[in-house]
């Protein structure tokens, strides 16, 4: 049954975009782009228990740094190698605060952290043209494919989701994903066991900001126009949302949440300015009786 | 006859309360020893300054001479030292296979050989023994979280073995267990102690339970040592008696 | 943020006057922002834990916000100040009344928020609720009337918190989001479990917010608060004032 949900969701993933129009194939593409990041908070998060307020600013590393990168007519394979490297890096050290505090603390440390970094966007004008933001990022040519066109960046993005997905799947079904969720459900006992909390900490860390990173590498040639205000605050708590909305820690949540997220507001825009409202209650009803997402609500309905 | 373990005049307080007052033993290998004493007498306290949850205020804790005090408990957990909480602590999500090939993974390889390499980290085998030896075959895909309270006593000792351990600490491990399952218990204790030259130090209250497994047995008071021996001597010992009578 | 409309939509479609709005605002505040919160947002995600919880305050705070924008107005909106407008010549600085005001008014309701606390009855009985609910409730506590003040004093001191800031800084549905985080930030940098913690937060936080613009950098002055967050939450998260929290194993 898993498996024929799955099969039906990758023919409708190849087959859609030839039947949407511009702004459609835009909406699917950041649909794609967001579940990266949300894939990549699903891991520090879901998995690892770790509650992370900055992916959203990872985003925008990865985005900065694409923007920055190609339009100086550096490539855009480059850009991902730096942005992970840096996305890495920064993440790594977001951990330290995590191996000192938890759940709110942790929480709020990591939204200073993020208002840090939009502070920076904003300010630094030399390297990131501050509030006017980066214009005309080019896309990629693949091997003499260009991904100008609508169509073919959707695919180029969706190529990256199937790789990041795959690498996802095989880290949480190894040895460390056993870990992770040790970490998330018993750190102490977790750690009497052997597990080297402090480290599996900061890997969660690193690896989630790195998705956080990739996704903003391929939100610049998307967006062709970045600038600091979509990476504020905003951004990491959508990214919390889609997570808890799709269900924390399971594998499909992300792709769910970001659906949710970034899909179901177009959908409701027939019900005129008020669809923020009904997204609102939905969320908040949604919470109140299934706390674990989407996925939740379906394991427990599926269950009976 | 070696001693495993060495504490040396251990102690430590909460601000003004002293939960261990100078406590000094020393463990030999192969024994099963008793830690017994009435509620507040810093039992699970020594032990958690004994395995690094906790940094005593003082004093030194040696395992086969080496100092360990301070250090922390994943690292002990791969010079052979194993424990388990006086609060049931299984990892619910995960199925009862997969909390032991956790309890496994750790002490063996590197962060990396555990990326790249077997989904289980080798632990396959050893788990589906642990499973077989504490009797939990037909839980073995459940999850943790499912088990009865007794169940997931059993696996919560399992998981203290898999690393294959030369000291294991068990904090109350009869607590809550029903008497036919506690002699399972004792038998599995008593057979690995046997079998694998384990040592063993056990914090109980169930007097039954520690003077059927024990070879030797400390009682602790108000954080100190006031009784050590047989199980006979202990028994008998009028300090013992009135220590936990009150007075 | 959301008080202030509530006056403002009272005068406009109340026709009461400011007085009277003032008192409709407070009263609706306490039924929505107290009761209706605590009932409909925090009772039922109380048992699934705090990310569960955060998520229904994120969408709770959405939906004011979307409700303000398209019920009332999208620009900001004037706010009659309930005092006079002057400035005042202390020392040689111009400080202005209201500001002066407004440290009063903070003090004062400071001081009587401790004061209920600790030596009335019910405030002694709410620090009981908060250390031990479990055994309040042997003791005959009423434990969830307890909890349903905390929320009804937190409507009340947020609603006078909004009036006396609205006049200055003009009634937007944006506020909440530098206000809310300037209270978190105030909180925990004074001292969680201490009432005077936050006067000494907030204050510190305010003082060092406009020195920094003043005299270093304008475009930084929000990092400094956030700097001091950090640094507070990683090396002394019981905040300046507050008691360490111990944790058992």
């Amino acid at each position: 049954m898993k498996k024929a949900l799955l099969a039906l969701f990758l023919v409708i993933l190849v087959a859609v975009p030839f039947f949407l129009k511009p702004y459609g194939l835009y909406l699917i593409s950041l649909w794609v782009v967001m579940t990266i990041a949300a894939i990549g908070l699903n891991l520090t998060l879901g998995y690892a228990g770790q509650i992370s307020l900055a992916q959203g600013s990872f985003v925008g590393i990865g985005a900065y740094t694409a923007a920055i990168l190609t339009t100086h007519g550096w490539p855009l394979w480059s850009a991902f190698l730096l942005a992970i490297a840096i996305s890495l890096v920064i993440g790594w050290v977001l951990g330290y605060p995590a191996l000192r505090v938890q759940h709110h603390y942790l929480a709020f440390v990591t939204l200073s952290f993020a208002t840090l970094v939009y502070l920076v966007m904003r300010n630094e004008e030399w390297l990131t043209k501050g509030v006017y933001g980066i214009s005309g990022i080019p896309r990629p040519e693949l091997f003499g494919w260009s991904t100008r066109g609508a169509v073919e960046f959707y695919f180029f993005c969706l190529g990256v989701l199937a790789l990041v997905s795959a690498a996802t799947w095989w880290l949480v079904r190894s040895p460390w994903g056993r870990a992770f969720t040790a970490l998330r459900e018993n750190s102490i006992r977790a750690n009497s066991l052997g597990v080297d909390t402090r480290r599996y900490t900061l890997m969660a860390f690193a690896i989630g900001s790195a998705l956080g990173g990739i996704s903003g590498v391929l939100y610049a040639p998307l967006l062709q126009f970045i600038e600091p205000n979509a990476f504020a605050l905003g951004l990491s708590l959508s990214l919390l949302l889609m997570v808890m909305v799709g269900g924390s820690g399971y594998f499909m949540g992300p792709f769910l949440g970001a659906a949710v997220s970034v899909l179901l507001p177009e959908w409701t825009r027939f019900t005129g300015n008020l669809y923020l409202i009904y997204y609102a209650l939905g969320v908040m009803a949604l919470m109140a009786f299934c706390p674990t997402g989407l996925l939740g609500l379906g394991e427990r309905v599926f269950k009976r | 006859m070696n001693s495993v373990l060495q504490v040396r005049d251990v102690a430590k307080s909460f601000g003004g309360i002293h939960a261990v007052n100078g406590v000094s033993f020393d463990v030999r290998e192969g024994e099963i020893l008793g830690l017994i004493g009435p509620n507040g007498s810093g039992k699970s306290t020594l032990f958690n300054c004994i395995l690094g949850q906790l940094t005593p205020t003082a004093g030194e804790v040696r395992i086969d001479g080496k100092p360990i005090t301070g250090k922390r408990p994943c690292e002990l957990n791969r010079l052979g030292v194993g424990r388990t909480f006086q609060l049931l602590q299984v990892f619910p999500q995960l199925t009862v296979r997969e909390n032991l090939v956790l309890a496994g993974q750790e002490h063996q390889g590197s962060m990396w050989s555990r990326l790249i390499g077997r989904r289980d980290a080798g632990q396959g085998a050893a788990a589906d023994r642990m499973i077989e030896f504490f009797r939990l075959s037909k839980l073995a895909e459940e999850k943790a979280g499912a088990l009865s309270y007794g169940q997931q006593k059993l696996l919560d000792v399992a998981m203290a073995f898999m690393a294959g351990p030369r000291l294991v600490l068990l904090d109350e491990p009869a607590g809550g267990v029903n008497p036919t399952m506690l002699s399972g218990l004792r038998e599995r204790l008593r057979e690995i102690n046997a079998k694998d030259h384990a040592t063993f130090v056990v914090i109980e209250h169930n007097m039954e339970f520690v003077m059927s497994l024990c070879t030797r047995i400390l009682v602790l008071a108000e954080g100190r040592i006031i009784a050590e021996g047989t199980p006979e001597q202990v028994r008998g010992n009028p300090a013992v008696i009135e220590a936990y009578l009150g007075g | 943020m959301v008080p202030a409309f509530f006056v403002l939509a009272a005068m406009r479609f109340g026709g009461a006057s400011f007085e009277v709005a003032l008192l409709i605002g407070l009263v609706v505040a306490l039924l929505v922002l107290g009761l209706l919160f605590k009932k409909i947002v925090v009772d039922p995600m109380l048992r699934h834990g705090v990310l569960p919880l955060v998520i229904s305050t994120l969408g709770f705070s959405l939906l004011f916000k979307e409700g303000v924008k398209e019920f009332y107005a999208a620009e900001a909106q004037s706010f009659p100040s309930p005092w006079a407008t002057t400035n005042l010549s202390i020392g040689g600085a111009a400080i202005s009344a209201q500001s002066l005001v407004i440290i009063a008014v903070a003090v004062t309701a400071v001081g009587l928020l401790q004061y209920f606390l600790g030596a009335t009855h019910t405030g002694r009985q709410m620090q009981a609720t908060a250390q031990n609910p479990v055994l309040a409730r042997v003791l005959g506590i009423p434990v969830e009337r307890m909890i349903l003040f905390t929320f009804l004093i937190n409507a009340a001191l947020v609603t006078l918190a909004s009036i006396l800031v609205s006049p200055i800084y003009l009634a937007k549905f944006t506020n909440g989001d530098t206000l809310g985080l300037a209270a978190f930030v105030a909180a925990i940098v004074g001292g969680f479990n201490q009432v005077r913690g936050a006067i000494v937060g907030g204050l510190l936080l305010g003082i060092i917010d406009n020195f920094v613009a003043a005299y270093w950098s304008a475009q930084y002055r929000a990092a400094i608060p956030l700097f001091l967050l950090i640094v507070v939450i990683l090396w002394r998260p019981q905040g300046l004032l507050g008691r360490a929290e111990e944790r058992t194993v």
